[in-house]
Protein backbone atom coordinates (compact mmCIF):
# COMPACT_ATOMS: atom_id res chain seq x y z
CA UNK A 1 0.00 0.00 0.00
CA UNK A 2 1.63 3.19 -1.16
CA UNK A 3 1.59 6.60 0.41
CA UNK A 4 -1.17 7.71 -1.98
CA UNK A 5 -3.46 4.88 -0.90
CA UNK A 6 -2.77 5.57 2.74
CA UNK A 7 -3.54 9.26 2.24
CA UNK A 8 -6.77 8.36 0.48
CA UNK A 9 -7.94 6.26 3.40
CA UNK A 10 -6.89 8.89 5.92
CA UNK A 11 -8.68 11.69 4.06
CA UNK A 12 -11.75 9.54 3.36
CA UNK A 13 -12.13 8.48 6.98
CA UNK A 14 -11.63 12.06 8.21
CA UNK A 15 -14.17 13.29 5.67
CA UNK A 16 -16.85 10.81 6.73
CA UNK A 17 -16.17 11.37 10.43
CA UNK A 18 -16.30 15.13 10.00
CA UNK A 19 -19.58 14.89 8.07
CA UNK A 20 -21.13 12.60 10.65
CA UNK A 21 -20.17 14.78 13.60
CA UNK A 22 -21.39 17.87 11.72
CA UNK A 23 -24.91 16.55 11.81
CA UNK A 24 -24.90 14.94 15.27
CA UNK A 25 -22.93 17.51 17.28
CA UNK A 26 -25.00 19.13 20.01
CA UNK A 27 -23.24 22.49 19.83
CA UNK A 28 -23.60 24.21 16.43
CA UNK A 29 -20.19 25.84 16.81
CA UNK A 30 -18.71 22.33 16.98
CA UNK A 31 -20.81 21.46 13.93
CA UNK A 32 -19.18 24.25 11.94
CA UNK A 33 -15.71 23.17 13.06
CA UNK A 34 -16.41 19.57 11.99
CA UNK A 35 -17.71 20.95 8.68
CA UNK A 36 -14.41 22.77 8.19
CA UNK A 37 -12.56 19.49 8.87
CA UNK A 38 -14.63 17.74 6.19
CA UNK A 39 -13.94 20.49 3.68
CA UNK A 40 -10.22 20.29 4.35
CA UNK A 41 -10.15 16.51 3.91
CA UNK A 42 -12.20 16.80 0.72
CA UNK A 43 -9.58 19.25 -0.53
CA UNK A 44 -6.95 16.62 0.32
CA UNK A 45 -8.86 14.04 -1.73
CA UNK A 46 -8.98 16.48 -4.65
CA UNK A 47 -5.23 17.01 -4.49
CA UNK A 48 -4.76 13.23 -4.56
CA UNK A 49 -6.57 12.94 -7.90
CA UNK A 50 -4.81 15.89 -9.47
CA UNK A 51 -7.45 18.58 -9.12
CA UNK A 52 -5.26 21.06 -7.29
CA UNK A 53 -7.09 24.17 -8.41
CA UNK A 54 -10.48 22.94 -7.26
CA UNK A 55 -8.89 21.84 -3.98
CA UNK A 56 -7.46 25.28 -3.31
CA UNK A 57 -10.76 26.85 -4.36
CA UNK A 58 -12.52 24.58 -1.86
CA UNK A 59 -10.26 25.78 0.93
CA UNK A 60 -10.56 29.45 -0.01
CA UNK A 61 -14.27 29.55 -0.74
CA UNK A 62 -15.68 26.97 1.64
CA UNK A 63 -13.35 27.18 4.60
CA UNK A 64 -12.46 30.83 4.18
CA UNK A 65 -15.87 32.24 3.36
CA UNK A 66 -18.82 29.89 3.79
CA UNK A 67 -17.76 28.17 7.01
CA UNK A 68 -16.70 31.46 8.58
CA UNK A 69 -20.09 32.91 7.58
CA UNK A 70 -21.77 29.99 9.32
CA UNK A 71 -19.63 30.48 12.38
CA UNK A 72 -20.47 34.19 12.43
CA UNK A 73 -24.21 33.57 12.22
CA UNK A 74 -24.16 30.79 14.80
CA UNK A 75 -22.34 33.02 17.26
CA UNK A 76 -24.40 36.13 16.48
CA UNK A 77 -27.84 34.59 16.91
CA UNK A 78 -28.85 34.28 20.52
CA UNK A 79 -30.66 30.98 20.21
CA UNK A 80 -31.15 28.26 22.78
CA UNK A 81 -29.66 25.46 20.72
CA UNK A 82 -30.07 22.92 23.49
CA UNK A 83 -33.85 23.22 23.15
CA UNK A 84 -33.60 22.77 19.39
CA UNK A 85 -31.54 19.64 19.87
CA UNK A 86 -33.68 18.18 22.64
CA UNK A 87 -35.94 16.19 20.33
CA UNK A 88 -33.11 14.99 18.14
CA UNK A 89 -33.17 11.49 19.63
CA UNK A 90 -36.78 10.95 18.52
CA UNK A 91 -35.83 11.51 14.89
CA UNK A 92 -32.93 9.05 14.90
CA UNK A 93 -34.99 5.95 13.87
CA UNK A 94 -36.72 7.67 10.94
CA UNK A 95 -33.56 9.41 9.78
CA UNK A 96 -31.49 6.24 10.13
CA UNK A 97 -34.07 4.23 8.16
CA UNK A 98 -34.10 6.78 5.34
CA UNK A 99 -30.31 6.87 5.35
CA UNK A 100 -29.98 3.09 5.16
CA UNK A 101 -32.57 2.82 2.38
CA UNK A 102 -30.79 5.53 0.38
CA UNK A 103 -27.41 3.91 0.96
CA UNK A 104 -28.77 0.59 -0.31
CA UNK A 105 -30.24 2.30 -3.36
CA UNK A 106 -26.91 3.94 -4.11
CA UNK A 107 -25.27 0.54 -3.54
CA UNK A 108 -27.43 -1.00 -6.27
CA UNK A 109 -25.86 1.46 -8.69
CA UNK A 110 -22.49 -0.20 -7.99
CA UNK A 111 -23.22 -3.09 -10.27
CA UNK A 112 -21.19 -4.25 -13.16
CA UNK A 113 -20.40 -1.13 -15.13
CA UNK A 114 -17.62 0.21 -17.31
CA UNK A 115 -16.78 3.19 -19.46
CA UNK A 116 -18.18 2.75 -22.95
CA UNK A 117 -16.07 1.69 -25.89
CA UNK A 118 -13.94 4.36 -27.52
CA UNK A 119 -14.81 6.95 -24.88
CA UNK A 120 -11.35 8.49 -25.25
CA UNK A 121 -12.24 9.79 -28.68
CA UNK A 122 -15.48 11.39 -27.55
CA UNK A 123 -14.31 13.40 -24.56
CA UNK A 124 -15.45 17.00 -24.51
CA UNK A 125 -12.37 18.51 -22.90
CA UNK A 126 -9.60 15.89 -22.61
CA UNK A 127 -7.13 16.54 -19.82
CA UNK A 128 -3.86 17.71 -21.40
CA UNK A 129 -0.71 15.95 -20.26
CA UNK A 130 1.30 17.67 -17.57
CA UNK A 131 4.05 18.81 -19.97
CA UNK A 132 1.48 20.72 -22.04
CA UNK A 133 -0.46 22.44 -19.27
CA UNK A 134 -0.86 21.92 -15.56
CA UNK A 135 -4.26 21.69 -13.93
CA UNK A 136 -4.88 25.39 -13.27
CA UNK A 137 -3.72 26.44 -16.73
CA UNK A 138 -5.79 23.77 -18.48
CA UNK A 139 -8.88 24.73 -16.48
CA UNK A 140 -8.39 28.39 -17.31
CA UNK A 141 -7.99 27.62 -20.99
CA UNK A 142 -11.39 25.96 -21.22
CA UNK A 143 -13.18 28.05 -18.58
CA UNK A 144 -12.44 31.36 -20.30
CA UNK A 145 -13.04 29.88 -23.74
CA UNK A 146 -15.71 27.24 -24.02
CA UNK A 147 -17.57 28.10 -20.83
CA UNK A 148 -17.22 31.85 -20.95
CA UNK A 149 -20.97 32.51 -20.90
CA UNK A 150 -21.45 30.18 -17.93
CA UNK A 151 -18.54 31.88 -16.20
CA UNK A 152 -20.17 35.30 -16.61
CA UNK A 153 -23.51 33.92 -15.45
CA UNK A 154 -21.82 32.50 -12.34
CA UNK A 155 -20.53 35.99 -11.63
CA UNK A 156 -24.05 37.32 -12.08
CA UNK A 157 -25.35 34.77 -9.57
CA UNK A 158 -22.79 35.97 -7.06
CA UNK A 159 -23.74 39.59 -7.70
CA UNK A 160 -27.44 38.84 -7.17
CA UNK A 161 -26.62 36.90 -4.01
CA UNK A 162 -24.54 39.77 -2.69
CA UNK A 163 -27.22 42.37 -3.41
CA UNK A 164 -29.89 40.10 -1.92
CA UNK A 165 -27.95 39.45 1.25
CA UNK A 166 -27.24 43.15 1.74
CA UNK A 167 -30.86 44.15 1.12
CA UNK A 168 -32.10 41.46 3.51
CA UNK A 169 -29.84 42.34 6.40
CA UNK A 170 -29.39 46.11 6.05
CA UNK A 171 -31.53 48.13 8.43
CA UNK A 172 -31.48 51.68 9.69
CA UNK A 173 -31.87 51.72 13.42
CA UNK A 174 -33.66 54.77 14.76
CA UNK A 175 -32.28 54.49 18.27
CA UNK A 176 -28.67 54.99 17.20
CA UNK A 177 -27.24 58.52 17.00
CA UNK A 178 -25.42 59.18 13.77
CA UNK A 179 -23.15 61.94 12.60
CA UNK A 180 -24.92 64.45 10.33
CA UNK A 181 -22.07 65.96 8.33
CA UNK A 182 -24.15 68.57 6.50
CA UNK A 183 -25.69 69.85 9.72
CA UNK A 184 -22.22 70.11 11.22
CA UNK A 185 -20.81 72.09 8.32
CA UNK A 186 -23.80 74.44 8.00
CA UNK A 187 -23.61 75.35 11.68
CA UNK A 188 -23.64 79.12 12.22
CA UNK A 189 -21.16 80.37 14.87
CA UNK A 190 -23.43 83.28 15.73
CA UNK A 191 -26.23 80.95 16.77
CA UNK A 192 -23.94 78.37 18.31
CA UNK A 193 -23.39 80.23 21.55
CA UNK A 194 -25.75 82.27 23.63
CA UNK A 195 -24.33 84.87 26.03
CA UNK A 196 -26.26 85.60 29.17
CA UNK A 197 -25.60 88.47 31.46
CA UNK A 198 -25.58 87.07 34.97
CA UNK A 199 -26.23 89.61 37.65
CA UNK A 200 -24.02 89.36 40.75
CA UNK A 201 -25.62 87.69 43.70
CA UNK A 202 -28.33 86.03 41.60
CA UNK A 203 -28.55 82.92 39.58
CA UNK A 204 -29.89 82.61 36.10
CA UNK B 1 -5.93 -3.05 -3.96
CA UNK B 2 -5.36 0.22 -5.72
CA UNK B 3 -7.65 3.17 -5.21
CA UNK B 4 -10.12 3.40 -8.07
CA UNK B 5 -13.16 5.36 -9.09
CA UNK B 6 -15.37 3.14 -6.94
CA UNK B 7 -13.64 4.26 -3.77
CA UNK B 8 -14.28 7.91 -4.47
CA UNK B 9 -17.87 7.22 -5.46
CA UNK B 10 -18.41 5.27 -2.24
CA UNK B 11 -17.04 8.10 -0.12
CA UNK B 12 -19.25 10.58 -1.99
CA UNK B 13 -22.32 8.36 -1.60
CA UNK B 14 -21.75 7.97 2.13
CA UNK B 15 -21.26 11.72 2.50
CA UNK B 16 -24.45 12.42 0.54
CA UNK B 17 -26.43 10.04 2.75
CA UNK B 18 -24.97 11.71 5.83
CA UNK B 19 -26.25 15.02 4.47
CA UNK B 20 -29.77 13.67 4.04
CA UNK B 21 -29.54 11.99 7.46
CA UNK B 22 -28.60 15.38 8.95
CA UNK B 23 -31.61 17.09 7.38
CA UNK B 24 -33.97 14.59 8.96
CA UNK B 25 -32.09 14.54 12.25
CA UNK B 26 -32.07 18.32 12.77
CA UNK B 27 -35.55 19.12 11.63
CA UNK B 28 -35.78 22.18 13.86
CA UNK B 29 -32.39 23.72 13.39
CA UNK B 30 -32.12 25.63 10.11
CA UNK B 31 -28.40 26.27 10.50
CA UNK B 32 -27.52 22.59 10.67
CA UNK B 33 -29.91 21.91 7.77
CA UNK B 34 -27.96 24.44 5.69
CA UNK B 35 -24.73 22.74 6.71
CA UNK B 36 -26.18 19.37 5.64
CA UNK B 37 -26.99 20.86 2.24
CA UNK B 38 -23.38 22.02 1.98
CA UNK B 39 -22.24 18.45 2.77
CA UNK B 40 -24.47 17.07 0.01
CA UNK B 41 -23.09 19.59 -2.50
CA UNK B 42 -19.59 18.59 -1.44
CA UNK B 43 -20.45 14.94 -2.13
CA UNK B 44 -21.62 15.89 -5.62
CA UNK B 45 -18.37 17.80 -6.15
CA UNK B 46 -16.35 14.73 -5.15
CA UNK B 47 -18.31 12.68 -7.70
CA UNK B 48 -17.65 15.20 -10.46
CA UNK B 49 -13.94 15.51 -9.74
CA UNK B 50 -13.49 11.72 -9.44
CA UNK B 51 -15.19 11.10 -12.78
CA UNK B 52 -13.20 13.95 -14.29
CA UNK B 53 -9.92 12.33 -13.25
CA UNK B 54 -10.69 8.72 -14.14
CA UNK B 55 -12.24 9.70 -17.47
CA UNK B 56 -9.47 12.13 -18.37
CA UNK B 57 -11.93 14.95 -19.05
CA UNK B 58 -11.71 18.38 -17.44
CA UNK B 59 -15.40 19.26 -17.82
CA UNK B 60 -16.22 17.83 -14.41
CA UNK B 61 -13.82 20.18 -12.67
CA UNK B 62 -15.26 23.18 -14.51
CA UNK B 63 -18.72 22.27 -13.33
CA UNK B 64 -17.41 21.72 -9.81
CA UNK B 65 -16.48 25.40 -9.83
CA UNK B 66 -20.00 26.37 -10.87
CA UNK B 67 -21.48 24.21 -8.10
CA UNK B 68 -19.10 25.93 -5.69
CA UNK B 69 -20.43 29.31 -6.86
CA UNK B 70 -24.02 28.28 -6.40
CA UNK B 71 -23.27 26.78 -2.98
CA UNK B 72 -21.63 29.99 -1.80
CA UNK B 73 -24.51 32.12 -3.08
CA UNK B 74 -27.03 29.79 -1.49
CA UNK B 75 -25.28 29.87 1.87
CA UNK B 76 -25.07 33.67 1.82
CA UNK B 77 -28.74 34.15 0.92
CA UNK B 78 -29.90 31.44 3.33
CA UNK B 79 -28.01 32.89 6.25
CA UNK B 80 -29.21 36.42 5.38
CA UNK B 81 -32.82 35.21 5.42
CA UNK B 82 -32.09 33.48 8.72
CA UNK B 83 -30.69 36.63 10.32
CA UNK B 84 -33.66 38.64 9.01
CA UNK B 85 -36.12 36.07 10.35
CA UNK B 86 -34.43 35.95 13.71
CA UNK B 87 -34.66 39.73 14.07
CA UNK B 88 -38.38 39.67 13.40
CA UNK B 89 -39.41 36.57 15.33
CA UNK B 90 -36.64 35.94 17.84
CA UNK B 91 -36.39 32.25 16.94
CA UNK B 92 -35.02 30.08 14.15
CA UNK B 93 -37.07 26.93 14.77
CA UNK B 94 -38.42 25.63 11.47
CA UNK B 95 -41.87 24.90 12.86
CA UNK B 96 -42.36 28.55 13.80
CA UNK B 97 -42.09 29.54 10.14
CA UNK B 98 -45.84 29.46 9.59
CA UNK B 99 -46.85 33.08 9.15
CA UNK B 100 -47.95 32.64 5.58
CA UNK B 101 -49.95 29.45 6.30
CA UNK B 102 -49.13 28.22 2.83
Amino acid sequence: MGIADLSFWAFAITLITGGLFTVVARNPVHSVLWLILSFLSAAGLFVLIGAEFVAMLLIIVYVGAVAVLFLFVVMMLDVDFAALKAEMATYVPVAGLIGIVLLMQLGIAFGNWQFSEGIEGRLGNPTPSLDVAHNTQALGLILYDRYFLLFQLAGLILLVAMVGAIVLTLRHRVDVKRQDVVAQMMRDPKKAMELKDVKPGQGL
Amino acid sequence: MTIGLEHYLTVAAVLFVIGIFGIFLNRKNVIVILMSIELMLLAVNINLVAFSYYLGDLTGQVFTMFILTVAAAEAAIGLAILVCFFRNRGTIAVEDVNVMKG
